[in-house]
């Protein structure tokens, strides 16, 4: 208990604030992307996104700029590179996004190599670190956060019918192509989002697992998108909680806290099946 | 070789003996789907010119030389083994591969323009049971064509919606996630999805490949019902079932085989047995055909040997 007050006490100071801030504003677009990468299946192309915005990243440091933009500019190429991929060729689309995936990598690091002095924080992107957040960051993912919101809520039609039944909807004359290359860039920018809160390396698991537990308890696309935002608040809140107190990396924790919940909800759901 | 060869003999028949029939009364009805010497397949990359040489006939077409009338309020049924270019077919309906040669018109208009004509209700095994999604989504999206980009739905689209529920009995669930239906009940939301898009043609893969016999009926006395206000052509293999409801029916295997007539005639059978080998082999159950000469044609003479040499063949 007394843990708790201390928490809410640490929350006057303004790293705190902004790291509250930038938990909520990450968790809704998370929230709503990751409900599509769960029922699109698009895990494995997430994935490759958010491990190719390295090499922004690294590019970011390279040319003296906010990497924030290079990971960016790296993760929506490689969005609508895989997205082409994965459109138009019939066989292995994902030998070609794995290679993609270790390619951004592998350009990450060879960019902070030739970086002259030593990389601050770069392991606050591969880890995350939601306490060192900047104000500047905190306006970038705002910006995203509603560039998100307004194309989900514009498109929204057409994405669901797309992530249903892409032949019905190419019949139904919807462009389906760039639909799916809207949805893969939207992909792109809450990866970059997410990226300071868990790092790219977590990105996956705080993407789908709030929508992987909704999934399994409601019954519509919209329902989901909202239960998986509030999981994701409270995932972070919590995760944020235990790493202060406790003195742990946040990341992990959000990351942990979030994995017990989703184990917990998939073996009740089993053991409400048998009953 | 021979079989091949018997193919093509076929083929030349049943087409003379399509122009020789006096077909007045079909032509005073509009055309709605044209197909005339349609060519389709998939590209193979690497053809040897050898190979080319030896062979014919173009490599990696599934469907050659199809010709096809379908005329307003028409029922047809194409049956057909797996492998038969039955799924080839719909693609090129619905723009999705373009034929190779030949000419495809729906509504006199081209593939891309004509589909919105077009009330697809696809096969049940390509939907995710677990999609969170409930059935008044699923219709409304048979408006899509009708609310382009950034248009939302209006009134009038639910009331389309409701009517095309009412319409196939399934409006009482229209809050219902898809994936807690049963198959013919999603089976029936599939098709008044493809109600909702006003279609002047209904075109069906498989309507009844994974329901049980109960439940195929019911689901082909609603189509006998729409028929009355709406064309309708299925694709099937589900032969016995297929004949009692539609008006004509054809069989479709490489070359299409299509008489408008309304049932396998021994004539048709004859054909049947004759031409599209693969059915016979591993296709439709050889009992099928036995059961269907009996019923339809009067205890007649099944030519089971002959069907069993060409297999063997």
């Amino acid at each position: 208990m007394i843990d708790l007050v201390d928490f809410f006490r640490a929350l006057q100071f303004g790293f705190m604030q902004r790291a509250l801030l930038a938990g909520v504003l990450v968790s809704i677009a998370c929230g709503i992307m990751g409900t599509f990468v769960v029922v699109n299946r698009i895990v494995f192309i997430s994935g490759g996104i958010a491990h190719a915005a390295y090499g922004g990243i690294g590019l970011g440091y390279y040319l003296k700029i906010n990497p924030v933009f290079g990971a960016i500019v790296f993760s929506v190429a490689s969005a609508l590179g895989m997205g082409v991929v994965r459109r138009k060729t019939r066989q292995r689309a994902d030998t070609i996004i794995g290679v993609m995936w270790a390619i951004g990598m592998a350009l990450g690091i060879v960019f902070v190599d030739l970086t002259r002095g030593y990389v601050v924080d770069l392991m606050s992107y591969l880890f995350g670190s939601i306490l060192a957040v900047p104000t500047s960051d905190l306006i970038v993912i705002a910006v995203l956060d509603m560039v998100i919101i307004a194309l989900v809520v514009l498109f929204y039609k057409e994405l669901l019918a797309v992530s249903f039944d892409e032949t019905f909807a190419t019949v139904e004359n919807v462009p389906v192509d760039a639909i799916y290359l809207v949805l893969l860039c939207m992909i792109a920018l809450t990866v970059v989002m997410m990226m300071r809160v868990v790092g790219l390396i977590m990105v996956i698991a705080m993407l789908t697992m709030p929508a992987a537990i909704s999934g399994q308890f409601v019954r519509d696309m919209k329902k989901m998108m909202v239960c998986s935002s509030v999981l994701g608040i409270a995932f972070t809140v919590v995760g944020l909680w235990l790493s202060y107190v406790l003195n742990l990396t946040s990341g992990a924790t959000i990351i942990l806290v979030s994995g017990v919940v989703y184990l917990l909800s998939l073996g009740g759901k089993a053991a409400l099946s048998r009953w | 070789m021979s079989s091949v060869y018997a193919l093509e003999t076929m083929d030349e028949r049943s087409r003379r003996e399509q122009d020789e029939r006096p077909r007045r009364e079909q032509e005073e009805r509009r055309e709605v789907i044209s197909i005339q010497h349609m060519w389709a397949g998939y590209e193979r990359r690497r053809v040897r010119f050898a190979e080319t040489l030896r062979n014919r006939r173009e490599r990696g077409s599934v469907l050659e030389d199809i010709n096809l009338s379908v005329k307003e309020l028409d029922f047809v049924g194409l049956i057909g083994p797996n492998g038969g270019g039955k799924t080839t077919l719909i693609k090129v309906l619905l723009g999705l591969l373009h034929p190779t040669r030949g000419t495809v018109r729906i509504m006199g208009k081209s593939v891309k323009e004509g589909r919105r004509y077009i009330g697809y209700v696809p096969q049940l095994v390509q939907f995710d049971r677990d999609f969170p999604i409930g059935v008044w989504d699923v219709v409304r999206m048979g408006r899509l064509a009708r609310r382009r980009l950034l248009r939302r739905y209006t009134s009038q689209d639910d009331e389309i919606v409701a009517d095309a529920l009412r319409n196939v009995d399934m409006l009482g669930y229209r809050d219902h996630p898809i994936g807690g239906l049963s198959g013919g009940q999603q089976q029936r939301v599939y098709i008044a999805r493809a109600l909702a898009a006003e279609p002047r043609v209904l075109l069906l893969d498989e309507p009844t490949s994974h329901v049980d016999s109960k439940v195929s009926t019911s689901i082909y006395e609603l189509l006998s019902r729409l028929n009355q206000s709406v064309t309708i052509l299925m694709i099937s293999h589900d032969m016995n079932v297929i004949s009692s409801y539609v008006k004509s029916v054809g069989c479709l295997n490489r070359w299409l085989f299509y008489h408008e007539e309304r049932q396998l005639t021994p004539d048709m059978l004859e054909a049947a047995y004759q031409c599209p080998v693969d059915v016979i082999a591993h296709g439709v159950p050889h009992r099928v055909f036995a059961e269907h000469i009996h019923r339809e044609a009067a205890h007649q003479e099944v030519p089971h040997r002959k069907a069993r040499s060409l297999r063997v063949r």
